[in-house]
Parts: structure tokens; C-alpha cells; sequence
């Protein structure tokens, strides 16, 4: 993978991210429709066991959900790269 | 279909964590075995895609929604043990950082969408492409493929809310495999849109696209500057 690669491919990414993200749709998911439709969806209520710091990607104190959108999406794209990248160095250092 | 928590039992949530922890170790051995320095910054881009990609949810029927998991994209691509590999870390990080599938259920979805739907959907992947043969083989295999990994990961979390307790198998597998059955639709199209594009572009970057017949035209441009340059400076 060439230079060009990775920016095109981080650049499509980050696309995504920040100016797609907040168009996504907010309807149900599949398996919530399901727990709604077949009455289970109230086991989860209150039942997480942590409190993640950016909960449903929707920034504690930042109004607009559109704009919290994008920053947890941008965020957490540049975040993914480094992990993705991090955990493939390690991958390949342990193989040789 | 991210699992939160509370809709497992603790029999299931256990047994989950135990079986993907194992199952991801596997992975881990192998893709270390497979992994070359070319594959080093792909496996990051597309841990960033297929995160950016997982938060766009498109409308499905009767007010529901779906997005791509990736699993078949990331395994098309980095092969199936490095590309479970991306969807499990994908999953760890949107449930610690965006509480997007709970902690016990973690292992679960590990085990639904990076194990099963990965590894499977590879399986599929593999045997179709084989058959069918040639570029249109592979993007063919890789839309029906991305399919069903949506599906089989759809009925196994099915299975393991009836395993818990929380609904009857003969009701929640019915509806799971029914409205995953669509946006398997939409994982297939986007899956083939991608694969397809870049089996144009960069076939070099689909794994063990050798020997398939298909000309792998950016590997032999850059092969050729480098011998290029070589026989300049001689």
C-alpha cells in the first residue's frame, strides 16, 4: 500500500465520518426492532455495567447531535487507523 | 445488532467471552503468521473504514434500520484471520468508548459478527469464488458472502437470546433472520461496490488474489519502476 492509498482511503473514511454521520438514519437497528417487536427491549434499560465516556457517540455537554455525531465519528476514525496500524505492527513483529 | 447488556444471561454472556477469547487468540496466531509489511497500513485504513462505515445506519422496511458490519470486506481483503482480527477491535473500541454493545455482551458480539460472521462469511467467500472463477467470481462470491455473514451472525445472536432466556427461539430467530435478511441486502451491495472497485484499481490489495487468473496490474507497475530503476543506475 502506497502513501496515496492510505490518504484516499483515510480521507473516504473521514468522509464518512464527519459529514455522513449525522445524516444516518435513527431508526431502530435490526435487533432493537426485534427486542421492541417482541417486547424484551426493556432488559437493557439501565443494565450497562460501564459508562463509556462518549455514550451512543453523543458528546456529554455539546447540544447539537449532528456536530456530536461527526466529532465522535472523526474522532474515533483517526483513533481506529492507529489501532488498526498498531495492532498490524505487533502482528508482524511477533511473526517473523 | 450489537448486543447491549442485560439481554444475556450470565450462562451465555460467560460462555461467549470464554469461546471469543479463545476464538480471537486463534485469529491472532494466524494473521501474526500471515502478516506482511504491505498489509501493516491497510489493516489500519480499513479499521478506520469500516468504523466510519458501522455508523451509518440506512433505512431498512418498517421503520428499521441497518448498517455494514464488514466482516467480509476486512477478510476479502486482509484475509480472514487478520480481517476478524479488525472487526473484533472495531467492537472492543465502540463498546468501551461509545458504550455501542454492552461489556458482558462483548464477547457475544465478538463471537457473532468477528468470528462467525468473518470466518464464515470468508468460507463462503472462498468456496463461491473458486467455482465461479475469474473478477467477476470474486465480487460475486464477496456480495453473496457479505449476505450471509449478516444472516448466520443474526441467527447466532438469535440463538444466544433464546440460550438466555430472553425470547423463544421460535420467535426470535424467524424475526432476526427476517429483517437482517434485508440489510444483508445492503452489506452485499456495499461490500461488491467496494471489492469491485478496488479489484479495478488495486487488485494487488485482495488477498491471495494470485493465481486466480486475475491480472494483478498494480504489483507489476511497481515491480517494473523498481527494476526500472535498477537498471538505470547499473
Amino acid at each position: 500500500m502506497r502513501k496515496r492509498d492510505i490518504v484516499i482511503g483515510l480521507a473516504a473514511s473521514l468522509v464518512i465520518a464527519l459529514l455522513l454521520s449525522p445524516l444516518a438514519s435513527s431508526w431502530p437497528d435490526g435487533l432493537e426492532k426485534v427486542a421492541k417487536d417482541l417486547g424484551f427491549i426493556e432488559k437493557g434499560e439501565g443494565a450497562e455495567v460501564l459508562k463509556a465516556p462518549i455514550p451512543d457517540y453523543k458528546f456529554p455537554g455539546l447540544d447539537s447531535e449532528g456536530f456530536s455525531t461527526a466529532l465522535s465519528g472523526t474522532i474515533g476514525t483517526f483513533a481506529m487507523f492507529g489501532i488498526g496500524f498498531g495492532v498490524a505492527r505487533l502482528l508482524r513483529r511477533k511473526g517473523q | 445488532m450489537h448486543i447491549p447488556d442485560g439481554f444475556l444471561s450470565t450462562t451465555t454472556w460467560v460462555s461467549a467471552w470464554t469461546v471469543s477469547a479463545g476464538g480471537l487468540g486463534c485469529c491472532l496466531r494466524q494473521a501474526g503468521r500471515e502478516m506482511k509489511d504491505r498489509m501493516v497500513p491497510l489493516m489500519g485504513v480499513l479499521s478506520a473504514f469500516i468504523f466510519a462505515a458501522q455508523m451509518i445506519n440506512f433505512p431498512v422496511m418498517g421503520g428499521t434500520s441497518g448498517h455494514l458490519l464488514g466482516g467480509v470486506l476486512a477478510a476479502v481483503l486482509l484475509g480472514p484471520w487478520a480481517g476478524a482480527v479488525v472487526i473484533a477491535c472495531v467492537l472492543i473500541f465502540q463498546c468501551l468508548v461509545f458504550q455501542d454493545g454492552g461489556l458482558t455482551a462483548l464477547g457475544a458480539n465478538i463471537l457473532n459478527m468477528a468470528l462467525a460472521g468473518t470466518l464464515g462469511g470468508y468460507l463462503v467467500y472462498r468456496v463461491m469464488k473458486k467455482l465461479l472463477g475469474g473478477r467477476k467470481g470474486i465480487v460475486t462470491a464477496a456480495v453473496a458472502a457479505a449476505w450471509i455473514s449478516v444472516v448466520a451472525a443474526a441467527s447466532l445472536c438469535a440463538a444466544e437470546l433464546a440460550l438466555s432466556g430472553t425470547s423463544p427461539l421460535g420467535l426470535v430467530l424467524p424475526a432476526m433472520v427476517a429483517v437482517h435478511a434485508v440489510i444483508g441486502i445492503g452489506e452485499g451491495m456495499i461490500t461488491g461496490l467496494i471489492v469491485g472497485f478496488i479489484l479495478k484499481t488495486r487488485p494487488d490489495l485482495i488477498y491471495g488474489v494470485q493465481g486466480t487468473g486475475v491480472r494483478v496490474q498494480g504489483e507489476e507497475q511497481e515491480y517494473g519502476k523498481a527494476e526500472g530503476g535498477l537498471d538505470a543506475k547499473a
